[in-house]
């Protein structure tokens, strides 16, 4: 049951090492243009209660019909989570009070979700790799927003969000450290947006992590855990695990119990804390929902879905290293995206594999990152970046003059191979013209002529003169053979 | 199964309806007579019975993923006893 | 026939074909009707004038040759019905100020076919109650009274409303819905005659939700043949709502006339329960004979989880309401207690708005679905709830067309009567009715004669799930061998 602890990954405290177990609940809105049960918008950013159907507001008498896509969106999911996938799933309804809960309760799916236990592969730094456990995925509605900062003793309650449809993806406690459990949520989001069932975007709360925390002695058996409510950030999951984790210790040590309860990251403070008002003794009331049948469907509809997934990054990771013999590392890195591993392939396509890794990873990303600009907006498009690479292999630029080049195609656009021809930035491959110019430096510098016979190192200096006499087009190899011969180096 | 006093307050919390010492007694009395009733029902095998949920056996109907409804505020908050701008008014909620 | 209220709704359909009256005339008798009949207290609320607009507007279209199929006829809207621009109640406090910008499928259906709305008809409390006392606007006073006694008499409930009026011909029709027997009840109590169709026969939409997986939609009026017209108009497919059926609507009006030559009536002896009146028992014997001399066969049948559906019901009705009213809590519509706090404005809110039952309704279902009694009661209830179902469709798989039983355990009660402590004492109204909504099943209650008191009692006979048509057919019989109930003189006006 427990797997053998890795020592590296234990906190150290006061008194003993700790292990820290993590399990996580991601609430990740589905990508569908309406909500769950209702025919209103989806769309960020409306004006208040604008996207609000009376159903979502929950007047008397309305009923919920639901969305085929977003059930269509759960099953790929499932099926990108390598889980199995039920035919027959059952909704219930969670009773609780809430102003952002117009029913009086959630419609979410408690005994029989739509999909069950899957994995996720998880790949860690420096090669390492864990498999986290699915538990489950279900179908659940969204609450309503309030705001608490309008009025002194208001809140402000609008349900635009309201009844956008959720998946609740639930890890088995698999994880132990917070560096995993980042890694986690990141390749869960690469995952959920190469199936294109949710955007992850975390700023706009389209991606949520519930973090429950434990720690224990290692090889003891599982301590009481604390659940981080909403964390919002990749960030931000390791920070609160880091605290609640040190607090935990702490309180262990200090011969303290934990309490089970609901804590909040307050990022500012760099603390997490107690949320009292949830503190209440909840009894969720859990039944099935009588204003809906069981969601049943055929194992050719899970197939048809089976069919239209994409390759996923797993897959794609395996061909890059197979097909373009690029590093694990490296094809890792491209396939982080599903735009970037495309824009690697379109690149890739026809040249030299690991060449176009280099430069799509060295100064593509470089450069959008130093903009912070993603990958589709990109000033340079993967034909003009195939074709400086081509111009490399050509032998028609040296690398250091392909990256002056990349700066031009990057700021001013342009059809490299035009550019080159139009700058005359052609490496100089003529030893003529190269002889000419190293005789000159010879003829110019006796003094330096001499001691290089002493001290070799001083070719460098010789070559940088001559690149610079050059214009930097000489090809370095053979203004290097050149001098060398002159010189008489060996 | 019976309930207490203390029982009823919890259960009438949990509903969200306040109740005043005066009324604790009686309801306490009518909700036992009710469970009581509804005793007998421990008498009967349901072994192997699965519970209904749908009372009528067919598909559940599913909406295409289309936009029909929302644009239309001042009809959702037409009803509320206090809004702002469309906003829904409450006493402030404390997290 | 003296006055146009006291046509049948067949009749006035035909009359105003023929161009014997308007439906102008014919609205304006109505209104005038109810108005004299406030002491009953059958409305909540009366809309006169937008009765008359709408008789106008039918009025032109019989001018037109467009009439619809309803085309001018007044009907009475149970308050449970929502109806865009009309407040509209349940029968409760919490709603006192709410009026829809919607309006429910079932209503929309009606005017869609041409009929005419003067008003919104009292009903218990969020349909929750046996007599009609349950209600935040007062009780329902019953047109009927006992022989030589002026005591007021409860016109049964939930839909009280619906069925006093259309007894004291205060509509030629009325919309009501039956959880656990809210139609088939009243209509026995007042000598009407209702029909709760099958479960997802009317759609939901629109409609004051008690208790999802038991409400359903269905008329009163006062003949099988009015029943069947209006169930025709009500019902139909809805995208809108889930457990509604896609199925087609039936010609229900053509299935009045079929007689019951060779279907096989099945008598339950479960339903013969200990210290049932002997007049009950005559009744029902006597309905039996009816049909036995129209040509049926009658055969007894065994429905042995019959005494477990009441106590199921209010396990999962109570559940399910407990639930469905979490939604009146005083944010978006509605009463609002105002408080300093959010769960004082709840609870204040709740405490005011909900009258006595209502909350005794939703702590039990607080109760048993609460944790550690979710098993032990609720799944049980809905464990139970399948071996009823399983009862009739047995009895149905041996050849059974349709199942005779009386409606009531009693003629109504009087006002006040049954006010003990014990609340279960009022379940026991529903004792027969309860079954059907519990199999989903088609249920229909026919007048069939007179207590020793005068007052009315009725039998019910249960369907085939989506067998409506049988049912009308059925209980024409009964209505023909017993003879239109002769309703009480209007000793209110
Ligand atoms: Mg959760
Ligand atoms: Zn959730």
């Amino acid at each position: 049951m427990n797997a053998p602890v890795n020592p590296k990954k234990l906190i150290k405290g006061g008194l003993h090492d700790w292990e820290v177990v993590i399990g996580m609940e991601i609430h990740a809105q589905i990508t569908s243009r309406s909500k769950l049960f209702s025919g209103a918008s989806t769309a960020f950013g409306a004006e208040p209660n604008a996207h609000v159907s009376l159903v979502d507001a929950a007047m008397p008498g309305m009923l919920p019909v639901i969305n085929e896509e977003c059930v269509a969106q759960a099953v790929r999911t499932g099926l990108g989570l390598k889980a199995r996938i039920n035919l027959r799933s059952v909704f219930d309804r969670k009773n609780y009070f809430y102003p952002d809960l117009p029913q009086g309760y959630q419609i979410s799916q408690y005994k029989d979700p739509i999909v069950g236990e899957g994995e996720v592969l998880v790949d860690l730094p420096e090669g390492e790799s864990i498999t986290v456990g699915i538990e489950r995925l279900h179908l659940e509605q969204d609450a309503g927003k309030s705001l608490h900062d309008q009025a002194p003793n208001l809140s402000f309650v609008d349900l635009n969000r309201s009844g956008v449809a959720l998946m609740e993806i639930v890890s088995r406690p698999d994880l132990r450290s917070s560096e995993e459990a980042k890694a986690y949520v990141t390749k869960l989001r690469t995952i959920l947006r190469y199936l294109g069932t949710c955007d992850g975007d975390m700023e706009k709360g389209n991606l949520r992590a519930d973090v429950n925390v434990s720690v224990r002695r290692p090889g003891e058996p599982l301590g009481t855990r604390c659940e981080i409510k909403n964390v919002n950030s990749i960030r931000f999951i390791g920070q609160a695990i880091e605290t609640e984790a040190r607090r935990q210790i702490a309180i262990l040590e200090d011969g303290g119990a934990i309490v089970q309860e609901t804590r909040l990251f307050d990022p500012g403070r760099g603390e997490t804390r107690s949320m009292r008002s949830k503190e209440e003794a909840h009894d969720y009331r859990y039944f099935p929902d009588p204003d809906l049948l069981p969601l049943e469907f055929s194992q050719d509809f899970v197939d048809g879905l089976a069919a239209g997934l994409p390759e996923l990054p797993d897959a794609k990771k395996a061909r890059f290293v197979a097909d373009f013999g690029l590093s694990p590392y490296d094809a890792g890195v491209l396939v982080a995206e599903r735009a970037s591993a495309d824009f690697y392939e379109a690149v890739a396509k026809g040249r030299d594999g690991k060449a176009a890794a280099n430069w799509v990873i060295n100064e593509l990303f470089g450069r959008l990152n130093k903009e912070g600009l993603g990958i589709d907006q990109s000033p340079v498009s993967a034909d003009q970046l195939g074709s400086i690479i081509d111009l490399i292999g050509e032998g028609t630029i040296s690398g250091k003059i392909a990256k002056d080049l990349f700066e031009i195609v990057w700021t001013d656009g342009g059809d490299p191979r035009a550019v080159v021809e139009a700058r005359g930035m052609k490496q100089v491959t003529d030893t003529g013209a190269i002889e000419a110019a190293v005789d000159q430096i010879i003829a110019q510098n006796p003094d330096k002529v001499a001691q290089a016979r002493e001290k070799p190192t001083l070719l460098g200096w010789f070559v940088g003169q001559t690149m610079k006499a050059t214009g930097g087009k000489a090809n370095p190899a053979a203004v290097n053979a050149l001098l060398k011969a002159k010189l008489g180096i060996a | 199964m019976s309930v207490d006093a203390q029982t009823v307050r919890r259960i009438a919390h949990l509903a969200r309806i306040a109740v005043s010492d005066e009324e604790v007694a009686p309801l306490q009395g009518e909700l036992n007579a009710i469970l009581a009733f509804v005793e007998q029902l421990g008498t009967v095998d349901v072994s192997g019975v699965e519970p209904m949920t749908s009372v009528t056996p067919m598909a559940m109907k599913k909406r295409a993923d289309v936009v029909t409804d929302g644009e239309r505020a001042a009809d959702v908050v037409a009803n509320a006893p206090e809004t702002e701008d469309n906003y829904f008014l409450v006493p402030k909620v404390v997290e | 026939m003296s006055e146009l209220n006291e046509l049948s709704l067949a009749e006035a359909r035909d009359g105003l074909k023929a161009k014997r009256f308007s439906a102008r005339e014919l609205t304006q008798a109505h209104v005038a009707a109810v108005e004299r009949a406030r002491p009953l207290n059958a409305y909540i609320l009366e809309t006169p004038e937008r009765a008359l607009g709408m008789a106008d507007a039918s009025d032109a279209r019989i001018a037109a040759g467009e009439a619809r199929p309803l085309e001018g006829l007044p009907l009475g809207i149970k308050d449970l019905f929502c109806t865009e621009g009309t407040r509209t109640t349940a029968g409760s406090k919490i709603l006192e100020t709410f009026t829809p910008h919607y309006e429910s499928a079932v209503s929309a259906n009606l005017w869609r076919d041409g009929a005419v709305m003067l008003g919104k008809l009292n009903l218990d409390e969020f349909a929750m109650g046996s007599s009609n006392e349950t209600s935040a606007y007062g009780t329902v006073i019953s047109p009927w009274r006992r022989n030589g006694s002026e005591a007021a008499i409860v016109p049964g409930g939930s839909s009280g409303g619906s069925a006093a009026a259309v007894a004291a011909h205060l509509c030629l029709g009325a919309t009501a819905t039956d959880t656990g027997g809210s139609i088939r009840q009243p209509a026995a109590f007042t000598g009407t005659v209702g029909i709760k169709p099958t479960y997802g026969r009317c759609s939901r939409w629109g409609t004051v939700a008690f208790a999802s997986s038991l409400d359903q939609a269905g008329p009163i009026a006062r003949t099988v043949r009015d029943c069947a017209i209006l169930l025709g108009s009500m019902s139909g497919s809805d995208a809108r709502d889930t457990t509604c059926a896609d199925l087609p609507v039936p010609d229900f009006e053509a299935a009045v006339s079929r007689g019951v030559k060779g279907l096989t009536i099945g008598i339950p002896r479960e339903y013969r329960v200990d210290g049932m009146p002997a007049e009950i028992q005559r009744l029902w014997d006597q309905g039996a004979a009816w049909l036995k001399e129209a040509g049926a066969t009658i055969r007894e049948i065994s429905l042995p989880h019959t005494q477990y559906a009441l106590p199921a019901y209010y396990i999962v009705a109570p559940a399910e309401a407990s639930s469905n009213l979490a939604r009146y809590d005083g944010v978006r519509y509605g009463l609002r207690v105002p408080a300093s706090d959010i769960v004082g404005l709840y609870e204040k809110t709740r405490a005011a708005g909900f009258g006595r039952e209502v909350k005794r309704r939703i702590m039990i279902g607080t109760y048993v679905l609460s944790a550690g009694y979710y098993d032990a009661y609720y799944v049980r209830a809905q464990k139970i709830r399948t071996l009823i179902k399983r009862d009739f469709e047995q009895a149905y798989a041996a050849g059974v067309d349709a199942i005779l039983t009386p409606a009531t355990p009693s003629a109504a009660f009087g006002v006040g009567e049954k006010a003990s402590a014990d609340p279960v004492e009022m379940y026991l109204n529903d004792v027969f009715t309860v079954t059907v909504n519990m199999a989903g099943l088609p249920g229909i209650s026919v007048p069939a004669g007179l207590d020793a008191q005068g007052l009315p009692l009725g039998l019910q006979l249960i369907g085939r799930p989506f067998d409506e048509e049988t049912l009308f057919a059925a209980s024409q019989v009964i209505e023909d061998a017993a003879g239109r109930v002769s309703l009480p003189k209007p000793w209110w006006a």
